[in-house]
């Protein structure tokens, strides 16, 4: 599984990745808490170039090489493929944001841990910045 | 004040039944009679009658108009009108027997007649069309004036009080015929006009009909633009001019008219000829819940609506068919039948004198017209 | 000129509790209302803001809220706010006022004065849930006897289509929506008069193509691959009046599909110049049919005038297979607004007219009529079906479908919701995969809606609500009015 972002629809509003940094990190989707009285980050990146736009994220790769290059066993695949981190193993070394090739794996703002998309797997729905996105630009889709 | 039927619109429950001898044996009246009055309950007081088919062979070439009179005037006044397009052979009042359960009553005349020639040849018109433009004028435009019937051979015993009543002030026991249909009526509303009263007839034909027609005014205004004029405000007269135009002026078989009036779900079409006919004829599908009885003097059809929301059963036994409402107002005067049923939705009774192929022996242009088709 | 004497007509605004300062309304709005300083400071110019709340829709804090600006003016119920900021804008720019959509004004809706029946005890009510319910009916002319040849139909599922909208006018994601649409449901879109787009040819079996004043894009096999042709004559939005996009709007794409040079103006002459009179209707009529081997019906689109009964009478006996009459609630790109608010009659009334007087003169089996202009909801499209309608277009309520927040100012084709424009980045606001299913679901809630005001009649066939004025009653009409929409009064 991973997002599959169409910049023919993607109007880099940014909505995604504010609704991202929301349902992460304890916030509970409150955006206004998360921006107001907290420190925000987004696991997805967007690119924005020559008017076109899309979204940097996690590819879930099937080999993937930050789980590899973990130091810690941090790193997972649970059995729906979801690449994650196992916050109580990570130990900030950073290694996975070296080996990642898309540039997506980010260190923490206080760079005490690595950060990454987990596709809102606790969430019972899908992740919120397919659901939030205005114009259906991202889908969730099933092949790696 | 109550206003008159035609002036508003009154929907009615109703109890219909129908028996027919298929040689065309004629018998009385008694057990159409005794088969209405079983289903006493389903009628308020408000309306009962008889269609009776074969009662005067003596004049079997003539118009039999049967005409009810709000006082002497309007007789006067209708029968120049009559004079004027017609050729009156005889005329008579009906004869009744007087009832303290029937109160009321208009004048009732017959009159024996045929068209006048000059006057329909020079709208080149058949005489039947140009019977029926007379009829509908008169209902329509002559204040107290209203036919009861006006076919050959046949007519129309209607009135306001329960059924078996009505039969009775018009001693109906009196009179031979091989069709007997009869009514029953429970109206919503307390009009009081005998016009108003079941069956409805047109020419040969007449309708009884239990229900109420919720695409009315959808089937009134189809019909208004082929010239029909719509006096009643009843589904009963709209049902009766749909067959009529159906029939004697568009020349279909019963069939295709079935098609029409009870079309089948788009979905259940089996051929293509009925989509066509349900294309063009759309506005006179008749929706909403009836049985029906429509009969001429070839025979009768009885038909439910589409989806079956009102009761009708049938029965043979011999050369007799019985179409009732209930199944106990056959019982009561056949206990032995050969078959009773009750037909589904849209699905037509059709019974048919043994040397007649339709329920109209239509003329030659409309034979073509639907050989052409 | 320095000084403008027109105040906003809204103003924005930010509840600063609540703004994280993100920057969507920044992005999104495509007027220049919202500005976002490189130090996070926020600000806006109420004046540029059309009220279309795209921002406010997009927030995702609900910080925005767009409210009419507070312009006191010196309480006046003849000389209106807005008299003021009309003679306020013409002073400034000498210029006819433009507009965009259906006519606002507060003229009276006969839709909201008619009520529909229902049976109780008399006749049973159907469940739709549990009983069949047809929506399925057929546009064109029928022939007078079973003998003849059958005329070519237009079958539709249900009884709602997609007016007339030329890309150009609209985005080709709007029609692209609208086509994907109206295939799943079995309706039919119209292309408008600007030509089918390529990517659009796929849908041509649930398509009527338009023949304007202008013929753009008309070509044989625009003509034939299509379900019907439709020649517009006039629309409601601006009976009379031609049509004119202007040649910025004239990308390359859209100059392809018309058949025009691109960036040139796009002007549709007023009146057809081939059709001035009636029997001029009569021969384009019959060229249409001979150009496409008699096998498509013709519609005729006019907008709702004073004598359409006429009219109406008269394109039928000129061979219309389909007249759709546009009242005068019917929207447009761009109109003069004095244009739009003051012409043309209301559609309740001119159906009402239309489907008697062809009663009346006995055509009215020659042609099917189809109401446009103001169809608002399901309630709406039973009552025009009553009245003598076979058949909707919706246009304003399928672009609402879309997105459209009415703001009025399609005309500036700048809509920030990617309807009312050509600019590539905000045409693409407009996803035709979302714009399909939106528009689909309108049409499968109205269909639901039907079905259950038809159940209540006791009809299980469309067929039998056409013109069935018996289940109209009026409530609050004069006499006059109730006689025009030949119907009685509630309760009576």
């Amino acid at each position: 599984m991973k997002i599959q972002s169409n910049s023919e629809y993607c109007l880099g509003c940014g909505l995604c990745r504010i609704y991202c940094a929301a349902a992460h990190d304890g916030y509970n989707g409150s955006v206004i808490r998360a921006f107001k009285k907290g420190t925000p980050q987004a696991r997805a990146g967007l690119i924005e170039h020559q008017q076109q736009s899309w979204i940097n994220t996690c590819r879930h790769c099937q080999d993937a090489p930050c789980i590899n290059a973990c130091i810690t066993g941090a790193l997972q695949k649970n059995n729906e493929g979801i690449v994650f981190i196992d916050g109580q193993r990570c130990v900030g070394c950073l290694t996975c944001v070296m080996v990642c090739p898309f540039g997506h794996i980010q260190p923490s703002l206080d760079f005490s841990r690595a950060v990454k998309c987990d596709l809102c797997r606790d969430l019972a729905e899908a992740p919120v910045c397919v659901s939030h996105c205005p114009n259906g630009a991202l889908r969730l889709i099933e092949e790696v | 004040m109550l206003r008159r039927e035609g002036d508003i619109r009154i929907p009615s429950g109703c109890a219909i039944a129908a028996i027919m001898n298929r040689k065309g044996e004629r018998f009385n009246g008694q057990q159409i009679l005794a088969s209405i009055a079983a289903m006493h309950q389903r009628s308020n007081g408000l309306g009962g009658g008889f269609a009776a088919y074969g009662i005067y062979p003596e004049y079997r070439d003539y118009f039999a108009l049967h005409i009810f009179y709000d006082d002497d005037g309007a007789r006067q006044i209708c029968e120049r009108y009559l004079q004027h397009h017609f050729r009156i052979k005889h005329q008579e009042p009906v004869p009744v027997r007087q009832s303290r359960r029937i109160a009321g009553a208009p004048l009732i005349w017959r009159y024996f007649a045929r068209p006048r020639e000059d006057k329909f040849y020079r709208e080149h018109i058949g005489e039947e069309e140009f019977v029926a433009r007379v009829v509908m004028t008169i209902n329509a435009d002559l204040r107290g004036a209203f036919v009861a019937s006006s076919g050959k051979n046949m007519a129309a015993f209607k009135g306001v009080g329960y059924p078996e009543d009505i039969g009775e002030y018009y001693r109906i026991e009196e009179y031979q015929a091989y069709i007997w249909t009869a009514h029953g009526r429970f109206p919503t509303n307390t009009p009081g006009w005998w016009g108003g009263a079941h069956p409805f007839t047109l020419l040969d034909w007449s309708v009884v009909h239990n229900g109420e027609i919720s695409s009315y005014s959808t089937n009134r205004r189809f019909l208004e633009m082929y010239g029909y004029k719509i006096s009643l405000q009843t589904d009963t007269e709209v049902i009766a001019y749909a067959f009529d135009f159906l029939m004697r002026r568009q020349g279909l078989c019963l069939n295709d008219v079935v098609d029409v009036v009870a079309s089948p779900f788009w979905s259940q079409l089996e051929e293509e000829k009925q989509a066509r006919l349900r294309r063009k004829y759309s506005g006179l599908l008749l929706n909403g819940p009836f049985s029906i009885i429509v009969a001429t003097n070839n025979g009768l059809v009885a038909l439910n609506d589409r989806i079956k929301l009102r009761p009708l059963v049938a029965a043979l036994q011999d050369e007799f068919l019985y179409v009732a409402s209930e199944e106990a107002a056959i019982r009561v005067v056949a206990q032995r039948l050969d078959r009773v049923w009750s037909p589904g939705g849209g699905e037509p009774i059709v019974g048919l004198l043994h040397d007649k192929k339709g329920l109209l022996d239509v003329a030659p242009s409309a034979i073509q017209a639907a050989q052409s088709a | 000129m320095s000084l403008s004497m027109l105040t906003p007509a809204f103003t924005v605004e930010r509840n600063q509790d609540r703004c994280i300062g993100c920057g969507v309304c920044v992005k999104q709005c495509g007027n220049s209302v919202h500005h976002k300083d490189e130090d996070g400071f926020m600000w806006v110019i109420d004046k540029n803001c059309v009220g279309c709340h795209r921002c406010a829709v997009l927030c995702p804090t609900q910080a925005l809220a767009i409210k009419e600006f507070p312009a006191a003016l010196r309480p006046n119920s003849y000389w209106s706010t807005s008299s003021l900021r009309e003679i306020y804008a013409q002073a400034e720019t000498g210029g006819v006022l433009l507009t965009g959509m259906g006519n606002p004004r507060p003229f009276r809706s006969y839709f909201d004065h008619l009520l529909l029946n229902a049976s109780q005890v008399t006749n049973p009510s159907i469940d739709p849930l549990r009983e069949p319910m047809e929506l399925g009916t057929y546009l064109g002319s029928q022939v007078s006897s079973l003998g003849e040849r059958e005329k070519p139909l237009l079958k539709l599922d249900m009884p709602i289509m997609f007016s007339a909208m030329s890309y150009g006018a609209v985005s080709l994601n709007v029609q692209k929506s609208l086509a994907r649409a109206a295939r799943e449901k079995g309706t039919f879109w119209n292309t408008g008069e600007g030509g089918l787009h390529s990517d659009l040819q796929e849908y041509a079996a649930s398509t009527i193509v338009q023949v304007a004043s202008g013929r753009f894009g008309v070509n044989p096999d625009y003509l034939n691959q299509a379900a019907a042709v439709e020649i517009k004559i006039g629309q409601g939005a601006k009976p009379g009046i031609g049509g004119h996009l202007p040649g910025e709007k004239v990308s390359a794409d859209v100059a392809r599909t018309r058949m025009i040079p691109a960036w040139s103006d796009a002007i549709s002459p007023a009146p057809h110049h081939d059709v001035y009179s009636i029997e001029d209707l009569a021969q384009l009529i019959e060229t249409l049919k001979v150009a496409t081997n008699f096998e498509k019906p013709i519609s005729v689109k006019v907008a709702a005038v004073h004598n359409i009964s006429a009219i109406a009478s008269g394109m039928v006996r000129a061979g219309a297979d389909i007249v759709a009459i546009d009242g005068f609630r019917g929207a447009t790109g761009a109109a003069p607004m004095r244009i739009r608010d003051n012409i043309g009659i209301p559609i309740e009334i001119a159906i009402a007219q239309v489907d008697q007087r062809m009663r009346d003169e006995g055509i009215r089996d020659q042609a099917s009529l189809v109401a446009a202009g103001g169809i608002r909801n399901s309630a709406d499209v039973v009552k025009i079906l009553a009245l003598g309608a076979d058949a909707v277009y919706i246009g304003t309520a399928a672009l609402i479908a879309l997105g459209c927040h009415l703001c009025h100012t399609c005309f500036t084709g700048r809509c920030n919701w990617g309807i009312a424009t050509t600019e590539a980045q905000l045409s693409k606001r407009l996803n035709p995969e979302l714009g399909a299913v939106r528009a689909a679901n309108l049409l499968q809630a109205w269909e639901h809606e039907i079905k259950e005001m038809m159940g209540g009649m006791g009809i299980n066939a469309v067929d039998s609500l056409r013109g069935n004025r018996l289940m109209l009653k009026g409530i609050g009409l004069e006499q006059h009015e109730l006689d025009l929409l030949g119907i009685t009064a509630a309760g009576y």
